[in-house]
């Protein structure tokens, strides 16, 4: 066979070339390894050794002042049979998850498909969907907690001229975890802007052949569209669901994790653990953990990712 | 974005006239409808920022009035005099750590990524594939998964209260922007490297004189986003910047609500100006901020 023999040929030539034991390599790995000598240093010291520490001091009883204490599997086994905090804050992570990510991509799609449409202004919407996203989370979240509130605040007072009674939003158990979707929804701008440039690489000919073919304005969406674009879609789904497992600084700031723990996000409770009570061991294990779900999910949307994503002229790898 | 409106084709067929017309005057309604949309969701973005400030300006008794009140009467310029002058948020402090923290972090990061970079795609080395495939896997390890065994090794060697377990990372490397480099600088033709090297240039010189002004888009965007996520960190200054006088903005508004909590025109005061500097910076910078964005599919 032809290509075979074409591999082959290319393999021993790099492997030729690979084996080379001149000065001339040995110089050449030196510069390549000076030049990388920044990250490795950066990557054992601040990722590599820090993970296996994590799963070591997960094994542990470590407060701090005492030196770890080997239990086992202790602190996994009262995480999942006895803290109740622990399936708490797992719970509402993963319901604000759930209603944050998908809600937040929906709104940014139809927020870049009207930007796309070619009305005067576009730079102007841009900058403006764009800029919450770069106020400071802190500030943002001590913003909206004063936008949130039930009786003064700009968000019941618009919903009350509408007639709708607002919600009593962060002092209440049900409403404060909608009240935190509805905060991460005024940072959708990127993620809008993302959408924007994926839409604009969508070659114009393919609507003009819809077009003609009579396909309406949904049918356009939902066959040219919607395809084209589930790559960005998908990249943006990873990483909004990273990062919704990640959310901190807006519960630590405008909730403390209250109402009755209705806010009491994962990593939250892993800072209260660590940082509040110290139980470095355990709170190791909870990192742990949420570096497994983290693992998991994004494998899972890598995997179900070849199903439903469609890149343009490749075949999905 | 010079995309022409009506681009030239050969048409298929000529309609007629009137439904030329009346297709011309549908796409003008849909088109005012969608800016009146696009309007009106730019105000909801700008409405809780418009009311930051307006809070910011109000006498006592116009925070908790009915209804609201947008025009503070007259303005309480005194709020930022008090919120500033507060002893619990000494803002030129924190404003001075702040920025030591975003720039020292910044130009690590831009030196010490741009190097890796150019490592991974510009030279040969042993093993350089593999370490590229460990690099990329680093990049799904989430901050607060390493953030105990960091904190307790730098408590162990001191620096737990200083700046130095926030910079000094950053001079490390960070793996989602070395990736990003990385694919710039290949991008770039090999044969120009060679060249150089037959001139006698060595890689330093390439790197430096080559690859870097070539690939300045990159380099800014780079720079951009280290700065935004350091002047934005909170949870990095939380921990290990736990005596009052390194606090930066950030850490110092968090401590500031934690006292003033119901005080609402000093609290959004305060939050103004943490807020400010990074608008202003976004203004200078919108474009590139905006092509970075789409440039590396991160936000902000």
């Amino acid at each position: 066979m032809a290509i075979t023999s074409n591999v082959q040929m290319q393999s021993s030539i790099k492997r030729r070339r690979w084996q080379m034991p001149s000065r001339n390599a040995w110089k050449r790995n030196l510069t390549g390894y000076l030049f990388f000598s920044p990250w490795l240093l950066g990557m054992l010291l601040f990722n590599i050794i820090p993970i296996i520490l994590a799963i070591y001091y997960s094994l542990t009883e470590y407060t701090v002042l005492q030196s770890p204490r080997w239990i086992g599997l202790g602190n996994y086994r009262e995480m999942f049979m006895v803290d109740e905090l622990f399936w708490k804050a797992l719970y509402n992570t993963i319901y604000f998850a759930v209603f944050s990510v998908p809600l937040s991509l929906m709104l940014a799609l139809i927020l870049a498909m009207l930007l796309n449409s070619r009305v005067p202004g576009q730079s102007f919407f841009r900058a403006t969907f764009f800029l919450p996203s770069i106020v400071p989370a802190v500030a943002a979240s001590v913003v909206w907690a004063w936008i949130l509130h039930p009786e003064y605040g700009l968000v019941n007072d618009m919903l009350a001229k509408v007639g709708i009674p607002g919600p009593p939003w962060l002092t209440s158990e049900v409403w404060s975890k909608p009240a935190f979707i509805l905060m991460s929804l005024w940072g959708i701008g990127p993620t809008a802007i993302i959408f924007l440039a994926g839409l604009q690489d969508i070659p114009q000919h393919l609507y003009e052949a819809a077009e003609i073919d009579g396909a309406n304005v949904w049918q356009r969406i939902r066959n040219v569209t919607l395809p084209l674009l589930t790559p960005t879609i998908f990249f943006n789904l990873v990483i909004g669901m990273i990062g919704a497992f990640q959310v901190f600084t807006q519960a630590y700031i405008v909730s403390a994790g209250g109402p009755l723990w209705s806010t009491l996000f994962y990593v939250l409770y892993l800072y209260n653990q660590g940082f509040q009570y110290f139980k470095m061991g355990y709170a190791s294990a909870l990192a742990i953990v949420l570096f497994v779900i983290i693992l998991v999910l994004t494998v899972i949307v890598q995997l179900t990712s070849r199903r439903w994503v469609y890149y343009e002229g490749v075949q999905p790898q | 974005m010079n995309t022409d409106i009506y681009p030239s084709k050969p048409a298929k067929s000529i309609p007629a006239p009137s439904m030329l017309q009346s297709k011309r005057l549908l796409n003008l309604i849909s088109k005012t409808i969608i800016f009146i949309i696009l309007v009106g969701a730019a105000v909801l973005f700008l409405l809780p920022l418009v009311w930051m400030i307006s809070t910011s300006l109000k006498p006592k008794d116009q925070i908790f009035a009915y209804p609201l009140i947008w025009i503070p009467s007259p303005p309480q310029w005194l709020n930022y005099v008090k919120a500033l002058n507060n002893p619990s948020f000494k803002f030129l402090l924190f404003l001075q750590n702040s920025l030591y923290y975003a720039v020292t972090s910044t130009i690590g990061v831009v030196i010490s990524c741009a190097l890796v970079a150019y490592g991974f795609a510009r030279l040969r080395w042993w093993g350089r594939d593999f370490w590229f495939i460990i690099t990329l896997s680093t990049m799904m390890i989430p901050y607060p998964v390493t953030l105990i065994p960091q904190f307790l090794i730098f408590k162990d060697i001191g620096w737990v209260g200083t700046f130095y377990p926030l910079i000094v990372p950053n001079f490390l490397g960070v793996p989602f922007f070395i990736f990003l480099l990385r694919q710039f600088f290949l991008t770039i033709p090999m044969d120009l490297s060679d060249a150089a090297r037959i001139d006698g240039a060595n890689e330093l010189g390439i790197f430096w004189h080559i690859i870097l002004p070539l690939t300045r888009p990159a380099l800014i965007t780079v720079a951009l986003f280290t700065f935004l996520a350091t002047w934005n960190d909170f949870l990095g200054p939380l921990i290990f910047l736990n005596d009052g006088k390194k606090y930066t903005l950030a850490v110092g508004l968090a401590a500031f609500r934690g006292q003033y909590r119901t005080q609402w025109d000093l609290m959004m005061a305060a939050a103004t100006v943490v807020t400010a500097p990074i608008v202003v910076l976004f203004f200078f910078a919108q474009r590139a901020f905006i092509q970075g964005i789409t440039l590396t599919g991160m936000k902000g």
